[in-house]
């Protein structure tokens, strides 16, 4: 289970947690001038990189709050959290030496890492 | 290629079991191919395999970063089925039930298919309206489920508690006779060992860091063993098919997360079908050597880690252990995880691309081993035509711009 610290509160089992998915998409301004491949881009399309990503948390069990963190989904690793309406900030990881290669830690793909 | 039968095992038995060869080869990639397939899991290996025997495409080689297997279909229940809801579905998931039904003897491989039924339990009213509908639905499209009662439950599945008292009371459920699983690992060894014979290249510990694309049309891929020129790239590598596609730019609707499961200690013959529930988010079978195999839902959050929460687990251990008093007293032996490649609309994507050459079949999320020889057939189909035929076209990714979802939440939820 993830440990994940709610910047109001502190940290906390991840089972204290509702998960939103990816962070920092806004409603489109000009949403009646749309055509269908843009609004299929704002519903349905998400990035899912392995790797750093800025997603969304609410603190379901404690402050009800949402807030943004940023994880490394390759290793699991939290890297910043931060609250709703900050700016995402600019951290960094170190990043697999492949596109879709495995970490030292947090996979049990042990075929790719030897390949490594 | 020898055949394996009673004959050749006995022959075998009495010489030291020293005559058997590798069921298929170990090649370096070559320079060129007719077409590449990422991904050496079920539904790569089956596509390979249809893709030869069906379309005469020999000259082909499947790309796989680790061993065969060892992803999803490596790691899954293995619970077959095709009560779905939509024609769709029903048109795709049935045909992979015909097809398993001889896929054994096709294969001259025992992928120890045992058709021993599958039952959805329902726990409320509303659940119960939901299931018969989904009944009605199904034998339209000519599939075999039928509503049990629960004293009809309790008969086929006698360990369930349906006591009225109970935390999860269960009204009745949807059973498919025809359902049940089989040996992952048989399945790709077998689709694996019968596409080598036919020419297929099976590259194993080869990672795809690149597609190669000029003017929009697919020309080959670089590897961690060097590149290769092919007019036709076939990526089948669930949950890391967001990562191929990216080398493409093509965008895609799917997420990836972990789902795990767990078996328990061998006991004895206990749960004769598979028993699964969306409520409890749990589901069990039990396996040839007699471990209690069970699941749950995905892990909420997105990773590529291959392992999930201990809390998703005990959620749904908790439901079972209300479900199946007895199941208590077993300790269980091993947990695990697999990526799945989750779509918002919990079918798949088969699918060309704005890219020539470039195919896509994906997020099958955590539901697609049923698929398996369905999946390949219709797939391979698409490369090989560049025209998807009428089981595919319907999964097409442009149904995320015309808005022609199939809705599967109530069929693929939590049971996979
Ligand atoms: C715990 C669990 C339980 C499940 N239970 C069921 C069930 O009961 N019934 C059911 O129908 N479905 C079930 N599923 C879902 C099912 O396993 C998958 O939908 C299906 O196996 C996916 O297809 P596949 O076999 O081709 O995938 P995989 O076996 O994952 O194949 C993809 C392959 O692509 C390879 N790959 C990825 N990137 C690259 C690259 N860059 N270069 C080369 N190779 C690459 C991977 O190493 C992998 O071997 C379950 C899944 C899990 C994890
Ligand atoms: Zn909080």
């Amino acid at each position: 289970m993830l440990l994940i610290t709610c910047p109001h509160c502190g940290t906390r089992d991840q089972s204290e947690f509702t998960y939103g998915g990816e962070a920092h998409i806004s409603r489109p301004a000009n949403s009646e001038t749309m055509t269908d491949a843009q609004w299929a881009e704002f519903v349905f399309m998400r990035n899912n990189p392995k790797g750093v990503w800025a997603e969304r948390w609410m603190h379901a069990s404690g402050c009800r709050k949402w807030f943004n963190a940023v994880r490394d989904t390759s290793t699991d690793r939290f890297l910043a959290v931060y609250k709703i309406g900050e700016p995402r900030p600019n951290v960094t990881a170190a990043g697999l030496a492949t596109p879709s290669g495995e970490p030292v830690i947090g996979s049990g793909n042990d075929a790719a890492k030897v390949m490594r | 290629m020898p055949t394996y039968s009673f004959l050749s095992l006995l022959r075998e038995g009495f010489t030291g079991h020293k005559g058997w060869t590798p069921a298929w080869r170990f090649p370096d990639p070559k320079p060129a191919y007719d077409a590449v397939i990422i991904g050496g899991g079920g539904h790569g290996l089956a596509t390979a395999y249809y893709l030869a025997k069906l379309h005469g495409m020999r000259n082909i080689a499947v790309i796989e970063k680790g061993w065969i297997g060892g992803g999803n279909a490596g790691r899954n229940t293995t619970i077959i089925r095709s009560n779905y809801l939509e024609d769709a579905s029903a048109a795709i998931y049935e045909h992979a039930l015909k097809l398993w039904e001889g896929l054994g003897r096709e294969l001259n491989y025992n992928i120890m298919m045992s058709h021993r039924g599958v039952m959805n339990l329902a726990h409320d009213e509303g659940e119960a309206r939901v299931l018969k509908r989904r009944t009605e639905a199904n034998r339209l499209n000519g599939i075999d489920t039928e509503w049990l009662d629960a004293k009809q439950v309790k008969e086929f599945c006698p360990p369930i508690n349906i006591s009225a008292g109970s935390r999860f009371p269960v009204l009745g459920a949807t059973l498919q006779r025809r359902g049940g699983v089989n040996r992952h690992d048989a399945v790709v060894w077998g689709y694996a060992r019968a596409a080598d014979v036919m020419g297929v290249d099976i590259i194993q510990n080869c990672e795809v860091t690149g597609i190669k694309v000029e003017a929009g049309v697919v020309t080959g891929i670089s590897t961690s063993r060097g590149d290769i020129r092919t007019p036709k790239v076939a990526s089948v590598a669930a949950g890391h098919t967001s990562i191929i596609a990216n080398m493409v730019g093509v965008r895609l609707p799917i997420q990836s997360h972990p789902l795990q499961a767990w078996v328990s200690e061998p006991v004895k013959p206990l749960i004769p079908c598979v028993v699964m529930s969306n409520a409890v988010h749990a589901y069990v079978s039990q396996s040839d050597k007699g471990e209690l195999v069970m699941g749950a839902g995905i892990d909420p959050h997105n990773s590529y880690t291959q392992r999930g929460g201990l809390d998703t687990i005990e959620h749904s251990l908790a439901a079972l252990i209300e479900l199946f008093p007895m199941f208590s007293r077993l300790r269980l032996l091993r947990q695990w995880g697999g990526i799945v490649d989750t779509c918002p609309d919990a079918s798949p994507i088969i699918t060309k691309t704005k890219v020539k050459g470039f195919y896509i079949n994906a997020g099958w999320g955590t539901g697609g081993w049923k698929a398996t020889p369905g999946s390949g057939h219709a797939f391979a189909d698409l490369v090989a035509r560049d025209e998807p035929n009428a089981i595919a076209a319907p999964f097409s990714v442009e149904r995320f711009s015309s808005g022609a979802l199939v809705a599967e939440h109530g069929a693929a939820a939590v049971a996979h």
